[in-house]
């Protein structure tokens, strides 16, 4: 800068352009500093957990605890692992997603799309009301719907993934249609008017533009179900052994394998037993949870990369 | 190719407003017709009742025919989106689509139709419609970049070449230069006057000038109040609208006096 090069110029402009106003720079101050605040509050909570469960889960986690189930494990054994969790997570998981992603995407397309009127109002209103759908309340009612059906007592994986989906169709309404309401116009109206019929432009051009979004929206909703407990301890219930059968028989997965482990609590050892682990119910309960944030971040980067392929590129 | 179309008794609604009023007039094959008027007059949404795109707004619609050769657009058994694909468009703003490279933009409409177009045809229509747009030269060696990496004056380019490139027999223009500059503006102008001979042409535009200079015929479109609908105040010869016009609001308007 050369300032000191510059004439002095107008002495009464120079006086009212440098007029600080000290109040201002003083409120200024303050909010940044009660922003800065909140957001450190915010990641305490964040940097405990993580650390808590890094902590405490790292000395199980290793290859023999994610490759084992639970079976024949009992008392203080230094044995037994994940691996019928994990596969029972997974595939209720992925049959949930199956099951409300279609019925989602294309509810928010008949919302954005086609909807007017009462009926698109009524529904807007129903899927509000199950956003606050109690999980538990979830669990309840796909529980009910199978006993009709298949007599009381059922317990399958499937049954937990209809009680998860009911659970992740309103997620995936939400934020499907948010994506689609910022498609602009302007791009549907061009293909309308190179005659292009309705239903081709919104699987072409509504969908192809904003497919980035509806992923990063459906793994944002695959991650807020995979940790649901409650209904699946009702639907699904609990076993040692590996299942990979959705339709048939009890599944484990991975937060209703942590509720177990945690909620047996520590085990009676005898004084001077060499292989009894008195904690070892709580050290797999913490590897077990730290997998399953594991799998959740792995998936937000899978959405990520997903999400960056697609885009839309402006200067490719 | 190119085709007549004559208007009669056109009323045009938004639900229950009614935004145009009682227009009646005919669109010479093979020429460029202009519509002016202030803003809000109605003449964009008289524009786009010409390839039923007004009614895609939810509880627009229509009553009159518009007659295209002889056929009523409006007729109860044509299909909006095939008249569509007769009744090009190019909008005010620019808008390629952005998933799409320079070539996919220029075969949007047959793509998106999911028609079957082998790789040489495909290649002929790129190069034939970007000639005939005269953006060929500027983009033919990045036919693979996406569209929207284009300038504002090469996208709206861009545009034509999508639209002609389905063959219509008429194109409607929204005021296609009022989001460009100057040297795009008379890119354009001199792609409308080539365009002329294959095709009719309707151009919305508030600029005077561009009128005078592209068109064959003007129209003037004027509204008597906010709330009444538009009408349209009368139709001639560009050259007689601009010298000698039969009524006192036309002459206000070209000569600056409202508007």
């Amino acid at each position: 800068m050369s300032a000191t090069t510059l004439p002095e110029g107008n002495a009464e402009l120079r006086a009212l352009l440098h007029q600080v106003d000290k109040g201002r720079h003083r409120r200024d101050r303050l909010m940044k500093g009660l922003i800065y605040a909140a957001f450190a509050l915010a990641m305490l909570p964040l940097i405990s957990v993580s650390w808590t469960v890094l902590v405490n889960g790292i000395e199980r986690f290793n290859a023999y605890f994610l490759t084992h189930s639970m079976r024949g494990v009992f008392g203080g054994m230094d044995a037994g692992g994940i691996y019928h969790a994990i596969i029972g997570t997974l595939e209720i998981t992925l049959a949930a997603t199956v099951i409300s992603v279609p019925i989602g995407l294309l509810t928010a397309i008949y919302l954005v799309e086609y909807g007017r009127g009462s009926l698109a109002r009524s529904v807007t209103f129903f899927v509000d009301v199950m956003t606050g759908i109690p999980s538990i309340v979830a669990g309840l009612f796909a529980y009910a719907l199978f006993a009709v059906v298949l007599g009381p007592g059922v317990r399958m994986g499937i049954v937990g993934a209809v009680a998860l989906s009911v659970l992740m169709i309103p997620v995936v309404v939400r934020s499907c249609e948010e994506m689609l309401r910022l498609v602009p116009n302007e791009l549907r109206e061009a293909a309308l008017a190179l005659g292009v019929p309705r239903w081709l432009v919104v699987i072409k051009v509504v969908l192809r533009t904003s497919i980035a979004g509806i992923g990063t929206g459906i793994t944002l909703a695959i991650a807020r179900i995979i940790g649901e407990t409650a209904p699946l301890l009702i639907t699904v219930g609990v076993i040692d052994s590996i299942n990979f059968n959705l339709f048939e028989g009890r599944m484990m997965t991975l937060p209703v394998y942590v509720y177990r482990q945690y909620s047996q609590g520590l085990v009676p050892c005898t004084p001077g037993a060499t292989d009894c682990i008195a904690t070892i119910n709580y050290d797999r309960a913490w590897a077990a949870a730290l997998t399953l944030i594991l799998i959740v971040m792995l998936l937000n980067l899978v959405g990520r990369l997903i999400t960056r392929f697609f885009a839309p590129k402006n200067l490719g | 190719m190119a085709q007549r179309i004559d208007v009669k008794d056109l009323n045009i609604f938004y639900g229950e407003f009614k935004a145009v009023a009682d227009v009646e007039m005919s669109v010479e094959p093979r020429s460029v017709t202009a519509f002016i008027g202030p803003s809000g007059c109605g003449k964009s949404t008289f524009l786009r009742t010409l390839n039923r795109m007004h009614e895609v707004i939810p509880g627009a619609h229509v009553q009159g025919s518009v007659a295209m050769d002889g056929v009523d657009l409006y007729g109860s058994d044509i299909d909006p989106v095939a008249v569509r694909r007769q009744v090009g468009m190019v909008f005010q703003r620019p808008n390629p689509f952005p998933t799409m490279s320079i070539a996919e933009n220029v075969l949007a409409g047959i793509k998106l139709n999911n028609k079957r177009i082998s790789k040489s045809d495909a290649d002929d229509v790129v190069e034939q419609s970007l000639r005939h747009a005269n953006l060929w030269n500027e983009v033919k060696d990045r036919l693979n970049r996406p569209g929207s990496g284009l300038s504002g004056g090469q996208q709206q380019r861009l545009c034509i070449a999508r639209a002609i490139a389905v063959k219509p027999q008429v194109l409607l223009m929204d005021e296609p230069c009022s989001a460009l500059d100057p040297i795009s503006t008379l890119a354009i102008e001199d792609l409308i006057a080539e365009l002329k001979s294959d095709y009719t042409i309707v151009i919305v535009t508030h600029n005077m000038q561009q009128a005078a200079r592209v068109s064959d015929r003007t129209a003037f479109f004027n509204l008597a109040a906010t709330g009444e609908p538009g009408r349209l105040v009368e139709i001639d010869e560009t050259s007689t609208i601009f010298s000698s016009p039969r009524v006192q609001a036309t002459e206000d308007y070209i000569s600056g006096r409202f508007g």
